[in-house]
């Protein structure tokens, strides 16, 4: 933290949406955390706005305060600063199951217009074109918690029409399809990406543009999505991340990369 | 065959060719040495369970040895694909691996469910999800209560389970902490199991509610130090995140691949030989581009 505070004006693309993604997280949130961007963003939401966030892994910590970004869900820095750790099953049937978690934060591969996720196959799934590593814990993190962030950038391969596969499901062909699934937590709430913010519409739950990163424009956002975007009436702007949020995000990437060599904990 | 044994006496008596096989560990105390022991051995097409498939699963599977694989998640973590598993379904290569594909809550409880000496776990999951179409064992049934409709998959119930631990005492009991993922639930769910331990004391000094596994419980305990590297052992040495960088170009290519593994694993003699020629040729890294 000795370096100069950085000028707020200046930050990137992956910034502006860790930080937007971290700001959705509020004080005593508790937060079922995926690895990777999800990770990032929850733990600046400690390290700043939130420090009584509670940050759970599949991997079995509960309350995990790491110093540094964890490069695997299961690093041995989030078992040793949690409240406790617990085994796998526990943290499934317990604390998920049991409709303890208030945010399910996930990343994805790619969504659709209903915030439906794939993790699992690009192409047939029993031809594959791409192989992708599969669910995790997703399915029943997405199901279960009372709402669900998902982070990713944003790009026509990754914001598809039609998904090959949904690996864990969002609002599955929109309208009240999840509540009839029945499908106990709420669903998306929020998808943050490198452009903007998409929420899904109260009715229909097809995802909105509802905020605009500076400099962006909206032909941008349509240009990197694979279906027509709407687009709210009352676009906002994304308020620019403040220079204490970027410095304690640049702090923890450094730390981060300095115990790791290099990496910054993101995903593969 | 005595509970505390060499490893390769223990591979070479309880786990045989054909049978279901689960090296457990999540991110933590993955069993590696015991996973190069099976590869020296050439077990045959072997079914392996994994939650958490990474860099071992690659190995064994890029060798040849599976048949079909059960799990929840393939990668090598914070790095990428695992490119022998990706290879081995999408190309057929060394030969087509089956897949049946859950999620970690699934499973996770079909391990209690299989310590638990039951035929299916039942719980609310799955809902939604594309995974019931491809995997017949998910399946759902209806609470016979409240009607709720409920996703049931088989129990796991391996031939055997292996995995690693900090210590075991004289008579075999084991003593674990950190992340536990589901061991205890995998060596309780199987007909056999190996566990390999850091070091064998007088007294485990476990306080009363700790993860300890009875000796009468386990079919062998091994000492082998260092034996979860390149993953960790909470207490005793840090995960080496550089190889599991190092391993990604290494897995890319089959005979860069297979010169690796015949260098490293099938000409050592152990896990401690497989440790020196590492240090000798500097990483994985340095093997791989010798063969690129």
């Amino acid at each position: 933290m000795a370096e100069a505070v950085p000028s707020s004006a200046d930050f990137s693309a992956t910034e502006i949406m860790t930080v937007a993604a971290s700001r959705l997280l509020h004080d005593g949130t508790v937060c079922f955390v995926g690895i990777g961007l999800p990770s990032t963003a929850a733990n600046l939401a400690r390290l700043t706005h939130a420090p009584e966030v509670v940050l759970i892994y599949e991997s079995g910590p509960i309350g995990a305060k790491p110093n540094v970004l964890p490069l695997s869900i299961g690093d041995g820095d989030l078992a040793l600063t949690a409240d406790t750790v617990v085994s796998t099953p526990e943290i499934f049937r317990y604390w998920l199951q049991g409709g303890r978690i208030d945010v399910g934060f996930l990343g994805a591969a790619q969504v659709d217009r209903f915030a439906n996720i794939n993790t699992t196959v690009i192409g047939a799934y029993d031809a594959p074109k791409v192989r992708l590593p599969g669910a995790g814990g997703a399915p029943e993190i997405a199901a279960q918690a009372k709402e669900v962030f998902i982070v990713l950038k944003q790009s026509r391969k990754a914001f598809v029409e039609k998904l090959p596969f949904i690996t864990s499901a969002g609002f599955l062909d929109g309208g009240d399809a999840r509540e009839k699934a029945g499908i106990p937590g709420g669903g998306p709430t929020a998808v943050i990406t490198d452009l903007g913010i998409l929420t899904p519409d109260p009715v229909t739950r097809e995802l909105t543009l509802t905020s605009i990163h500076p400099g962006v424009t909206v032909e941008q956002v349509k240009e990197a999505t694979g279906w027509d975007l709407r687009i709210s009436p009352d676009l906002k702007t994304t308020e620019i991340p403040d220079a204490a949020a970027l410095a304690a995000l640049r702090d923890l990437q450094a730390r981060t990369a300095r115990a790791h060599g290099q990496s910054a904990g993101g995903e593969g | 065959m005595a509970l505390i044994t060499p490893l390769r006496e223990a591979v070479s008596s309880l786990v045989r060719d054909g049978d279901t096989v689960a090296l457990e560990g999540f991110t933590h105390l993955i069993p590696h040495a015991a996973g190069h022991e099976i590869i020296r051995q050439a077990k045959k097409d072997l079914t392996l369970v994994r939650m958490t498939p990474d860099l071992i699963y690659d190995q064994i599977i890029g060798m040849g040895g599976v048949r079909k694989l059960i799990f929840s998640w393939g990668g090598n973590p914070g790095v990428g694909s695992l490119h022998r598993f990706r290879d081995a379904v999408e190309g057929g290569w060394p030969r087509r691996l089956e897949i049946e594909e859950h999620s970690h809550a699934g499973m996770a409880n079909a391990y209690v469910a299989g310590a638990s000496n039951l035929p299916f776990a039942l719980l609310r999951g799955y809902t939604g999800s594309d995974l019931p179409k491809v995997n017949p064992n998910i399946r759902f049934v209806e609470c016979p209560f409240t009607g709720e409709r409920l996703a049931a998959i088989p129990s796991v119930r391996p031939d055997v389970t292996v995995i690693h631990a900090q210590k075991a005492d004289r008579r075999g009991n084991v003593l674990l902490w950190g992340i536990l993922g589901v061991q205890k639930e995998a060596v309780l769910a199987a007909k056999r199991s190996i566990v390999t331990v850091e070091e064998i004391v007088d007294d485990l000094e476990a306080p009363p509610n700790a993860c300890v596994l009875p000796g009468w419980a386990l079919s062998a305990v091994c000492h082998e130090p260092g034996g979860a590297y390149p993953s960790y052992a909470q207490g005793y040495y840090e995960r080496d995140n550089r190889f599991y960088k190092d391993w990604d170009p290494v897995a890319r290519s089959r005979d860069g691949f297979r010169d690796w593994m015949k260098r490293h694993v099938l000409d050592t003699e152990d896990f401690a030989g497989f440790r020196r020629v590492l240090a000798e040729t500097a990483g994985p890294k340095a093997a791989g581009q010798e063969v690129a």
